[in-house]
């Protein structure tokens, strides 16, 4: 058993408002920035998990994503391995 | 016939739906979320409240408390389930109800009466009202916002029992205090025995607290509930 660290980033799935990055965006236009286009906010989450090997561990967080982690009705999910 | 009311850590209205389902002339009990028999109960009420802190997102691990997989079998089997404000959170994440409830599109948390219009009859919440009536229910929620990867469906079915509008049952841009999709505060599901709110019909349930207009609900609740064929 090996121990192997991720990075989940959760985003809001598309064609869904987010008022933060809309807010944050007006923001910046004021502060100067004209040139900002859409702006969203996620999360990110670390994790290490102890499996056999890293394509174990991977298709675990998948599925830890699924069931707790993301809402696959609102969010959608990117995991990345940290070595 | 005994509705069982659900408690999580950090629940908080319980006490408030067990008054208000008591002026309805309903016995009701509490029980913790690591309860695992509900075979007595038939109706069941998920509260208000913030459920395990609200942590990772809210409901999300409400849905995973061991009391939930038997509430989920008596949604299967047609018994009366309601969710209120948390409760409505709760049953959406465990897939109960469809949907998704968000922060509020103008990420304030909102603690004031608003107005409801009653879109539909045909549910556990809605049965003893009349279509378009208008209820003045308080709402107290930071995700409070409804929205759905298909609306459509959700519409299609007349699922939307509950819709925000102004005192004079117009739906209007600034009536939807939290920008919700369609307005949407109320839906029930496609079998019709399950319904989850936003507002709190419970803190509307004697005119001491500012209206009563919450007790059409609960007693549409009850009623459900007494009908119940075991």
């Amino acid at each position: 058993m090996t121990t192997h660290a991720f990075e989940i980033t959760i985003t809001r799935k598309e064609g869904l408002s987010d008022p933060e990055g809309t807010t944050a965006k007006k923001a910046l236009h004021d502060l100067g920035y004209g040139g900002v286009g859409d702006v969203s906010f996620g999360r990110i989450i670390a994790i290490e998990v102890e499996a056999k090997n890293l394509a174990t561990a991977r298709s675990q967080v998948e599925e830890m994503c699924m069931r707790l982690l993301a809402n696959p009705v609102i969010e959608a999910f990117a995991i990345e391995a940290v070595t | 016939m005994t509705i069982a009311v659900v408690v999580f850590p950090g629940t908080n209205c319980e006490h408030d739906i067990v008054h208000a389902l008591d002026l309805a002339g309903a016995d009701s009990e509490l029980v913790w979320h690591t309860e695992t028999d509900l075979a007595w109960a038939l109706g069941v009420v998920l509260p208000g409240g913030f459920a395990h802190g609200d942590y990772v997102r809210t409901g999300a691990i409400a849905r995973f408390s061991p009391v939930m997989a038997e509430v989920e079998r008596l949604a299967a089997s047609g018994i009366p389930i309601l969710g209120i404000c948390n409760g409505f959170q709760i049953l959406c994440e465990a897939g109960i109800l469809p949907g998704a409830l968000v922060a509020n599109r103008d990420l304030k948390f909102i603690c004031k009466p608003v107005y409801l219009r009653v879109e539909s009859t045909d549910s556990i919440l809605t049965s003893a009202a009349t279509i378009g009536q208008v209820l003045k229910i308080p709402l107290n929620s930071y995700e409070g916002q409804f929205v759905a990867d298909d609306i459509d469906a959700i519409e299609d079915a007349d699922e939307v029992i509950l819709r925000y509008c102004d005192p004079d049952g117009e739906i209007r841009e600034h009536s939807n205090p939290n920008g919700s999709t369609n307005a949407i505060a109320g839906i029930t599901n496609a079998a019709r025995n399950v319904a989850g709110l936003m507002p709190h019909p419970e803190r509307a349930s004697e005119t001491i607290l500012g209206s009563n207009d919450g007790m059409v609900m609960i007693e549409s609740f009850v009623e459900s509930v007494r009908r119940v064929r075991v």
